[in-house]
This record gives C-alpha cells, sequence and structure tokens, in this order.
C-alpha cells in the first residue's frame, strides 16, 4: 500500500524528516508514536501533500505509484485521507458541500457516476449515525464555531463517508474525553478491512486500547529509532520516551 | 473648453428643449444645480473625499444626453437575459435613462400606490414630489449630484401612503445601450414611504453592449414613522463604463431602512450612500459587496449620520479584488451630540487575490455623543492556504478550492438579501464570475 523510503523533508532551513522508512501493507494498522517535536504531524503532512513542506530526499510509493508527485487532491481522489491535527473552520462551506464535492471527484475519477443528492445523504445520515455526530453539524460551516471533539469528530465523520483505502490520523486522540475517544476509535475500527490500511500518529498510547495496531514505530528527532508490536505502544506508556532517549545516548 | 463646460453647454442645449419643462421649483432647483457644478467642478484627488478615485476620464469625456428613442426595438427577451427574474414582477425599465413603457409592468398595487416614471409624475403629481425630490440628496458639495440635479428628466417615482403593504418587489431596471457617441444618463429616482408602509425596490444597472457610456443616478429615499424600505441596487453595467451614483435616505422615528449594493461591473464606479437617521429608533442595515476584476476601479463611500438617540446602524461590506483592480472603502459614521444610545457597527473584510490588486479602506468615526457603543473593523487578507489545503486534501481541485472559498466569503453577503430572485440571480451570477464554475449548490 504504501512505501516510504529515507524520506527528508524540511520547513525553512529546518530539516525535521532525516530519512524515513516505513512501509504499510493492505490489512495493516500503525501506530507512529513520538515526543513533541519529532516529525509526527510533519510526516502525516508530507504524505498528505502539504506543500509547507519540502521533500528534499527520499522516496514514497502508494499503490505502486510515486506519491510525491501528486497533487494533495489527487492523494485524496486516489484513496489517502489524513484527518487533521488541527482542523481549519471554513465558514460560508458546509461539511455537506465538502464531502459530496470530494467523494464525487474520487467518483469521476474512478470512472464511477457521481453519487445524486438522495443517494449521497442516506450515506451521510447512515455514517453521521456511525459516529454519533449531529446532523444539524453536517449542514453548518466546516468545523466554524465546533468544539474541540466536535472537530475531531467531524473529521472522523468525514473519513466514514469517504471511505479512504490508507487513513492518517494525526493526533486525532489529543484532546478527546473518553467517550468521544471511543467514538473515534469505532470509526477507525470500522473501517479497518483487509483491503485499507491505517496509520495512527499518536503522542499516547491511550488510544491504542481501542485501535489495537499491528505495528508500532517510535519516531525521534526525524527518524523511526525503535519498532515493534502492540507491546511497544504499552513499553513506552511505561517508561516513557525518556527512555529511548537514554537508550540512543548509550548506543 | 474645459471638461465642466461641456456638460454645461450640455444643458443649455437642453434648456432650449425639454430640460426646461416642468414645475417651476423644479427648474429652479435645476438651474441652482448647474451653477453649483460650475462651481465646484469635477473633484480632483486633492478633494479629501475623492483621493482614491480620479475622475478625469469622465470630466474629458464628452459625454451626451442619451434617449430611448434609439434602442427602441429591444425585447422582453433579450432584456430577460441580462436580468434575473426582476421581469416577473412590477418592473420599469429605462433605456439610456428614459421610460420605455413598452418593456415595462406594473401589477396590480394597493389603492393609492403610485409606481409611475418621473417624468409622468412631474406632470401628473408635481405637488407629491415637491416636498421631497432634489431636498435630501444635496448638491452642494457633490459635484455628480448636482450635474444630476441639474439633468432630472426621468427616472422612478415610487410613492405608498400610510400603512400600505407591497407584498412584491418594485424593480426599475436601467438599461444602457451603446448608441454612437458615449452617452451620459442621470436616473433621478424618488421613493416615499409614508407612515407605517412597507416596500422593498431593486434597482439594477445593466448594458446591453461593451461601450463606454456613464450612469450618473441619484435615489432619493424618504422613509415616514415606522415604514419599512428594503433597498437594493446590482450594479452590473459594462466593463467600460463609467457609474457614479448616490442614494439618500431620509428615516422616520422607528424606520427601517435597508440598502444592499451590489457592484460587479463598470470600469470606473463610486457609489455614495448616505442615511440620516433624524428621529428616535430608527433601524438601519447598510450591505454591499464589491467584486472587480481586470482594471475596474470600485469606490464605495457610505455616511451614516446618527442625528437623534436610540438609533442602531449595521454597515457590512465586503470586497473580493483580483486582476490590478481597485477597490475603496470609505465608512463615515457621525454621532452628533443628541444621538444617545446609538449602536453603530462597521465591518468591512476585502479579499485579494492577486499582487496587484489594491483596497483602500477607511473607517471614519466622528462621535460627539458619550453614552454610545460604536464598533468598526477592516481586514485585508488573501485566501486562506490552511483552508485550500483543507479543501484540496478532501479531493476537491485547486481551482475548485479557491473558488469555493471566495464563493463562501462573498455568498454571506448575498444571503442576506432579502429579495428572492436577486439573491438567487446572484447565486448563480456569483458562480459565472468567479475563475472557475462550481456545481450551483443547490439542495446541499
Amino acid at each position: 500500500m504504501l512505501e516510504i523510503k529515507n524520506l527528508r523533508a524540511k520547513v525553512g532551513d529546518r530539516e525535521i524528516l532525516k530519512g524515513i522508512s516505513l512501509t504499510v501493507k493492505t490489512g495493516e494498522v500503525h501506530a507512529i508514536m513520538g515526543p513533541n517535536g519529532s516529525g509526527k504531524s510533519t510526516l502525516a503532512q508530507v504524505l498528505a501533500g502539504r506543500d509547507t513542506y519540502e521533500v528534499t530526499g527520499g522516496e514514497a510509493t502508494y499503490q505502486g505509484k510515486d506519491l510525491l508527485e501528486m497533487a494533495p487532491e489527487e492523494r485524496a481522489r486516489q484513496g489517502l485521507f489524513m484527518a487533521f491535527q488541527y482542523p481549519v473552520e471554513i465558514p460560508g462551506v458546509s461539511t455537506m458541500y465538502l464531502l459530496r464535492a470530494g467523494l464525487n471527484a474520487a467518483r469521476k475519477q474512478q470512472g464511477l457516476e457521481e453519487l445524486d443528492a438522495m443517494d449521497f445523504l442516506s450515506l451521510v445520515k447512515e455514517q453521521a449515525k456511525l459516529v454519533e455526530m449531529d446532523e444539524s453539524l453536517m449542514n453548518r460551516s466546516v468545523n466554524e464555531g465546533f468544539s474541540g471533539g466536535e472537530k475531531k469528530r467531524n473529521e472522523i465523520f468525514q473519513m466514514a463517508v469517504l471511505q479512504p483505502k490508507l487513513a492518517i490520523l494525526d493526533e486525532t486522540d489529543s484532546g478527546l474525553d473518553i467517550d468521544a475517544l471511543r467514538i473515534v476509535a469505532n470509526g477507525v475500527n470500522r473501517l479497518r478491512g483487509p483491503d485499507r490500511a491505517i496509520i495512527v500518529v499518536t503522542h499516547y498510547q491511550r488510544l491504542l486500547n481501542y485501535i489495537v495496531p499491528d505495528r508500532v514505530h517510535v519516531l525521534y528527532e526525524g527518524r523511526i529509532v525503535k519498532s515493534g508490536g502492540k507491546e511497544l505502544a504499552l513499553e513506552l506508556e511505561d517508561k516513557g520516551y525518556s527512555w529511548i532517549e537514554e537508550k540512543l545516548a548509550r548506543a | 473648453m474645459t471638461a465642466t463646460d461641456h456638460f454645461i453647454s450640455e444643458f443649455t442645449r437642453l434648456g432650449r428643449e425639454s430640460a426646461a419643462a416642468g414645475p417651476a421649483w423644479l427648474r429652479l432647483a435645476r438651474e441652482a444645480a448647474v451653477e453649483r457644478f460650475r462651481e465646484l467642478g469635477f473633484p480632483t484627488l486633492d478633494d479629501e473625499e475623492w483621493k482614491y478615485t480620479n475622475v478625469a476620464p469622465i470630466a474629458r469625456t464628452p459625454f451626451r444626453i442619451g434617449n430611448g428613442f434609439a434602442v427602441r426595438g429591444l425585447t422582453v427577451e433579450e432584456l430577460q437575459r441580462v436580468t434575473f427574474g426582476e421581469m416577473d414582477c412590477t418592473h420599469l425599465v429605462f433605456l439610456n435613462g428614459r421610460f420605455a413603457p413598452e418593456l415595462s409592468r406594473l401589477r396590480p398595487v394597493p389603492d393609492g400606490v403610485r409606481i409611475m416614471s418621473l417624468a409622468a409624475a412631474l406632470v401628473e403629481e408635481p405637488d407629491r414630489l415637491e416636498p421631497h425630490l432634489s431636498r435630501h440628496a444635496q448638491f452642494e458639495d457633490h459635484a455628480f449630484v448636482a450635474l444630476n440635479t441639474a439633468f432630472i428628466q426621468d427616472g422612478a417615482f415610487v410613492y405608498l401612503p400610510r400603512r400600505k403593504v407591497l407584498e412584491e418587489p418594485i424593480h426599475l431596471i436601467f438599461v444602457s445601450a451603446p448608441n454612437g457617441s458615449p452617452r451620459v444618463s442621470h436616473p433621478r429616482n424618488l421613493i416615499v414611504a409614508e407612515a407605517g408602509s412597507q416596500a422593498a425596490v431593486v434597482e439594477s444597472y445593466v448594458s446591453l453592449g461593451e461601450a463606454a457610456y456613464f450612469t450618473n443616478a441619484v435615489t432619493e429615499v424618504v422613509a415616514g414613522d415606522g415604514a419599512v424600505v428594503d433597498h437594493c441596487k446590482l450594479q452590473r453595467e459594462s466593463e467600460q463604463a463609467y457609474h457614479v451614483a448616490t442614494l439618500q435616505a431620509h428615516l422616520s422615528r422607528s424606520a427601517h431602512f435597508a440598502s444592499h449594493s451590489v457592484s460587479l461591473g463598470g470600469a470606473l464606479v463610486r457609489n455614495d450612500v448616505n442615511i440620516v437617521l433624524d428621529a428616535e429608533g430608527v433601524d438601519c442595515v447598510l450591505n454591499g459587496l464589491y467584486l472587480a476584476q481586470g482594471s475596474q476601479h470600485i469606490d464605495n463611500h457610505t455616511f451614516i449620520d446618527h442625528a437623534r438617540p436610540h438609533g442602531s446602524s449595521r454597515e457590512f461590506y465586503k470586497g473580493v479584488l483580483s486582476g490590478r483592480s481597485h477597490g475603496v472603502f470609505n465608512g463615515k459614521i457621525r454621532v452628533r451630540k443628541d444621538a444617545q444610545k446609538t449602536d453603530a457597527k462597521q465591518t468591512n473584510k476585502n479579499l485579494l487575490l492577486s499582487e496587484e490588486a489594491l483596497v483602500d479602506t477607511k473607517p471614519q468615526l466622528e462621535i460627539f455623543a458619550d453614552d454610545v457603543r460604536c464598533t468598526h473593523g477592516a481586514t485585508i487578507g488573501q485566501l486562506d492556504e490552511d483552508a485550500l489545503f483543507y479543501l484540496r486534501s478532501r479531493g476537491l481541485g485547486r481551482e475548485d478550492a479557491r473558488s469555493l472559498l471566495i464563493h463562501a466569503f462573498a455568498s454571506d453577503l448575498i444571503s442576506r438579501i432579502p429579495v428572492v430572485p436577486v439573491r438567487t440571480g446572484l447565486e448563480c451570477l456569483l458562480m459565472t464570475r468567479l475563475p472557475v464554475g462550481i456545481e450551483h449548490r443547490e439542495g446541499i
């Protein structure tokens, strides 16, 4: 599904990703953990196509294609979805309109007919119920005046409607209470399947109680310094990120 | 011959013809106005009120008074192409400034309501005009108002007796059609809403060709106690046209007045909106939207004069500027000493879509009362890159995402327009005006 080789990226003069390699196979859920400033969000944004980051080296292949060559909308239409760490408020554009435009752009790409208003409406209503999203929020401007939790839930709702092949969740769990966390986790777990893959970027192990990853990677100063199974997340939670720092210092 | 001389000689030329017609009080007003125009001359950039708007192109063009006859033969169908839905309601059409009865339609109105051309009203109802016509729009300090007053000939007259409510909006459609040499028209409208009456009036300025011409319009609105008047103006002139207009509203106790001004066309545009809240408890709303592209210049000057206590004004103007266009917003609010408990809010937001687009925004608050609430704010910005990326990350193409954000910015104001066909028509028009068309956002 996704193969990243020695990916390097910088913003301004500051190099943030210093050679990341990662392979995510179809059907897998990967967790990327790391302390603040380790480059987790940068990795997510680079994969989604944010141009404030300049890729300086390495490659990323998505479904056999050069991901880094693709415009952000192209990535989205090919099934890549990123749930934003800080979802943007967009006055005057309703979530419904955004989703319909996005969904139909992807369908068009795949040679499918556009969804008509009725089919679209029943799809979003169904998905909204699953993520316990108030329908009135969908008709409002994207994220405008939403609470932090509502914004995160809106990301998961959009993910549920767009049904991506590769979902990247950028700290979707931060700032959520336990109920919201469960809803987010349910949304992600429902998406899990043999032909999809999910990358969960998180600072805390907590979310991984609900979304059990196949692989856990520790990102530190722009590099993946440790990878392991789901136990690694628990170990990190137990010992803290200083454990990694100390280990690296000793090495 | 100087620029002023040309217009004055036009006055003299017409004086021998129709301009001398009409009641004596009007002849006096016209003569006083042309005299004042002679003294004032065209404003220059040294004039504080005109420092961002150079009217030299108007002053140096030898415009001649147009007449409606040259475009007779124009069909309703042709007109429908440049209007939206207005034609289904009561509408008065003016061709190059002159009333065109064959293209106009009056639906039944309540007893006593008058909707007619000003030229006809000057003959049939001069006594109703006299107390108001040219009594509100002052030409002492405004050369273009003076010029318009000197050439008062035609336009619309709307009169609502006490407590009469018009359910349907009245549409005034001013059509300019190319006609050989550059033409000028001076539409003059008067809307008198007596106490407790209610009406919505829409002025549309459209063009049937891409020629250079000059529209110099003045509209006076008089709202009696508790009257409710919604005024919409859609300026869709040719992009070679010059458009200067003044809307002057005089509001009595507890009246409600809303002005919605949308400027899309014109090479050089100047809109003055002057509101006098001359009694207690008046409520007024001034909304404006200007979309300028290419080398268009659109200047909006507003003046809200809070003269009495407990008045409220809400002003919200937005501009979208691309290409090398230039936008100007100058919003003056005066709160006189007597006008305690005034509540005034002014906002001006501008979206610049290119490096070369330019906007000058200037709030002017003159507050002489001490117990008031007045706020103002102005912003100038570009499209939000974070929002653009967000939309693209959901699959929207770059241009579609840009259009959507611009549309969202502008439609905020369009959605406030109370006249449905105008609102819907503008929504559609906005789609075609934006860089890339997006499917109409009907339904969801």
